[in-house]
This record gives structure tokens, sequence and C-alpha cells, in this order.
């Protein structure tokens, strides 16, 4: 029993770090219609970002606040210097240059960090908290820390007047000009944004995967079949998909196929939700007429 | 009256296609101008190439100030508000929350709120629907919206392209009544595209008639109603 508990509670943990990386998808799917493949890889590069700065002796919460920061720059740079040349190019030009986008960035870290793995320290105790034998520090500490990030987002986008306009020109672009809204900016914010959380993700996961340019490979996949799960276009959903993932990953992981074939569940959910319900379980259903 | 508007040796055009030619036109501050023609005469453009979404050449002044050369989101910001065919509602956002981007560009929080309130109370079916999502809104009230979505803008200058289009008459009427009375006590400048001319010209005081993107006509409200020629082509007798 105890270890079943562990095991739900391990998983709730990295599901929050796929539901983190979900939400980014999902952010950019829905004000561009367009699957960001170099999420998991901005991520990467900002995790060792974030690891520089703790080796030239920065306190661990200040590299963690100056990275989202850099990630968010970043973000927002690559919006304007790469991906708006090909804003209205044909779909396939797009996913072209996502992949390119994915493969630079992956051998930059190589190059720059080179593909030794790395340890990258965790924030919280070793310990585990009030003599819990449940639940990890580190666990229950990345667990808070999506939820606070999930928190944050949702009252940015519900409350602020700049979270509003950011999910208007993602709905309706024309309109939005029409009120005065620069939707171009808005797009770079957006893609801003997505890489923050990534990075989040991305320093989340790093004490559990370790830290080497192809870390996020897989977090990526899982945060693919979390996005798809809950549906691509619904942010509440990728949360939830993503928790799901994450809780039924560790428990089949831990039970039916053992560690080597954990992936596969994400291939597996991918497909199966495609064929059943491809719009996922919070998603629009869209019927357009051929 | 100074004029608000003015519209010299406009084309406009949709690829090689080209739609409006050599408009001139003249807006007075203050007053109901309405822009009359059939399907495809040039109206919406005429609207769109104001709000610079289409490419136009020629000068577009607004108050003296040169705008066809500003980008549509700063056009806004120099008080042209633009209500576009089709309402432009932000379906999966409320009521409210159409309201409040409408007001996207100004600062001043209280004032916001006191114009918002003063929306709920010209059109008070948008109160009872204010945390509504607002795609599920009848056309009337998502007309409405629009309108007031607008208005939210405290704008010189108000565009309007068919408000009534696909409307039941009583609801049009409302609407009308509606905007008359924002134009008295507002003094807000209303541009008026409608393909019903009898009940355009009743509204304004001034128009234009549009043929296949040329200006053929223009004069007082009451000089194209009584226009033998318009009579028999716009108004059916």
């Amino acid at each position: 029993m105890e270890t079943f508990i562990h095991q739900i509670m391990a998983g709730i943990a990295t599901g929050g770090i796929y539901a983190a990386l979900a939400l980014a998808l999902v952010m950019i799917y829905q004000s561009t219609h367009h699957i960001n493949f170099a999420q998991g890889e901005i991520a990467m590069f900002a995790t060792y970002l974030a690891w520089l700065l703790i080796q030239a002796g920065v306190p661990y919460w200040l590299a963690f606040f100056c990275t989202i920061a850099i990630a968010f720059l970043l973000g927002v740079m690559i919006q304007r210097l790469v991906i708006r040349p090909v804003e209205k190019a044909p779909v396939l030009n797009v996913v072209v240059v996502f992949i390119g986008l994915m493969i630079t960035i992956n051998s930059l870290a190589g190059w720059f960090f080179g593909f030794t793995i790395k340890s990258f320290p965790s924030p919280f105790p070793s310990h585990p908290p009030f003599g819990s034998s449940y639940v990890s520090s580190h666990e229950l500490g990345s667990i808070s820390v999506t939820l606070a990030l999930l928190i944050t987002l949702f009252l940015f986008f519900r409350y602020t007047s700049l979270g509003l306009a950011m999910r208007a020109a993602a709905q309706n672009p024309e309109s939005s000009r029409l009120v005065g809204i620069r939707v171009g900016w808005m797009l770079a914010l957006g893609w801003g944004l997505a890489a923050g959380i990534g990075a989040v993700a991305g320093m989340m996961v790093a004490p559990v995967v370790f830290l080497d340019p192809n870390m996020m490979s897989g977090v990526l996949l899982y945060a693919f079949a979390a996005a798809l799960l809950g549906g691509i276009d619904s942010p509440g959903g990728a949360v939830i998909g993503g928790m799901v993932v994450g809780v039924l990953e560790n428990l089949l992981g831990a039970y039916v196929i053992g560690t080597e074939l954990k992936l596969t569940v994400a291939m597996l959910l991918i497909i199966t939700v495609l064929v059943i319900r491809p719009s996922g379980f919070f998603g629009k259903v869209i019927v357009s007429r051929v | 009256m100074s004029i608000l508007l003015d519209i010299q040796h406009l084309n406009a055009n949709y690829g090689a296609t080209q739609v409006l030619f050599d408009l001139n036109l003249q807006i007075h501050e203050g007053g109901i101008t309405t822009l009359l023609g059939a399907n495809g005469a040039g109206k919406t453009t005429t609207l769109r190439a104001v709000s610079q979404m289409v490419s136009t050449t020629g000068t577009i002044l607004l108050g003296g100030i040169q705008i066809d050369s500003l980008a549509t989101e700063d056009i806004v910001r120099h008080g042209v508000a633009h209500v576009p065919d089709g309402r432009g509602t932000f379906t999966a956002l409320t009521t409210e929350e159409n309201l409040r981007l409408g007001s996207y560009t100004r600062t001043s929080k209280a004032e916001i709120n006191a114009d918002l309130e003063k929306m709920f109370t010209y059109f008070p079916r948008l109160k009872e629907r204010k945390d509504q999502q607002a795609g599920t809104l009848s056309g009337g009230e998502q007309q409405m919206l629009a309108i007031a979505r607008a208005l939210m803008l405290r704008p010189r200058l108000l565009l309007l392209d068919e408000p009534s289009f696909g409307l039941a008459p009583l609801i049009v009427r409302e609407i009308f009544q509606i905007m008359s009375a924002i134009n008295q006590s507002d003094r807000v400048t209303i541009l008026l595209v409608e393909q019903n001319a009898a009940l355009a010209l009743d509204l304004a005081d001034h128009a234009y008639l549009l043929e296949a993107g040329r200006l053929v006509m223009s004069g007082s409200a009451q000089e194209l109603q009584n226009d033998p020629a318009i009579r028999r082509s716009y108004l059916g007798d």
C-alpha cells in the first residue's frame, strides 16, 4: 500500500511537470494552431542556463527566477526572428521550421555544454517531509511549484487586461486589431510565457531525469499525450491530462509493464486518443463542411 | 460644422482587384452620414480603408491628421471605432469581457467602469447577459454588443457596417433609435453603411451613393430621399 501511494504521489509530481509543458503547447496552439515541437528543447536550454547560474554561485531561487525571465526573452526573440517570417506560410513549412528549431537548440546545447550527463540540484531537502514515506520532498516541492505556476497563470489570464487581450488576440485577431490590440506582440508574449513555463518544467524535472541535451524528449512526448488527452485547445484539459498521464505512467511502469516500456504508454495514449476521441476529453469538437 | 473625416482620391484594392476608384468623401463632425449602394458597390471596403484593413492609395485625414499610413491598431488610438460586418464578436469570451476589450486602449479604470454602466443603461439586455458567453447571444444582442464595444472606446468617429443585417425589423428599429440617441447625447460622429436605404436615410443627415466603387451622388439625406432615381432603385417605389 505504501509503495502504491508513493507511486501515485510521484505520478502527480511528474504529472504536474507534464501539465506545465502541455499548457505551454496548448497556449501556442490556441493562438497559432501550430504545435511547437521545440517546446521541450527551449525548456532544456533554459535549464542549462539555470545550471550555469547555480554553478556560478547564484542562490537557487534567484537563479530560478532569472532563468524564467531569460527564457521569456528567448521565447519572445524566437517568435519575432524565426516564427514571424513564416506566420502566413503553409502548415508544413511551419512544421519544418519547428523541427529545425528543435534540432538547432539541441545541437547548440550539446556544443555549449557537452553531451555528458550532469546532475541538477533540487531546492528541496533530501529527507522526506514530516518523516512521511509516501512522498519525497522534491516531489512535494515540485507539486507546489507547478500548482503555484498554474494558479498565477490562471489569475493572469482571467483578471488582467493584458491577459484578456492575449485571449482575444488568440481567438479573433481581426476584431482584436479593431479594439487596438497589437496582435503580433501578443503572439510574441505568448511565446515568451510558454518558454517561461517550459523553463519551470525543465528545472523541476532535471533533478529526476538529470541534465543532458536530450532530457526533454521523453517529457515532451508525455506532454503531447497530456495535451491531446485533455484536448489540444483546452488549457484546463491540458493540466488534468498531465496529471492523468503522470499517474498512469507511474502505475503502469511500477506494476504492469516495467520502467523500460514506460515511454510506450505515451505513444499508446496518443494513438488511442486520436482514434477514439480526437478532440480530447475537454476539447471542442469542430465540424467543418468540405 | 467642421469636417472630421476627409477622404481624398481614395483607391482600394484586394490583391489585383481594384474595388474603390478615386473616392472623395467628407464627414461632418457630430453628424450621421450614410453610405448607400448595392451589394459589391464598395461600402464595406470604404470602411475597411478608413481602418487600413485593405491596401489603399490616396489621403485619409481624421481631424486634419493623416491616418492612411498608420496600422489598424493605431488608428483606433486616434478615436476611430469600427463595428465590422459580421459584428466581430469574441464568441468565447463573456459579454462583459467583450465590452472591456472595447476600452483596451484607455487607461482610467474609473472612467471605464462608469462607461460600462452607461452601456448597460443603453442596452439593458447586455446587463442581463453580462457573464454569458457572447457567442450564445442572439443576433440582435450581438449587434448591440458590437455597438456598445465600439462605444467603450469613447470614439470620435464610429464606423458602422450594416447594423441591420439579418435582424428582425423590430430589433433594427430599437438599435437605430439607440444610435440616434447616442449621436445626440454623446456627439459621436457616425458613418453608417447600410443596404436598407429607407432606414438609413431616416436616421442620417447626409448621404453618399456608391455604384461599382465610384461615388455617383451625394447630398443631404432629404435630397436623396426625394430623388426620383434613388426612389426607384433603392427605396422601392
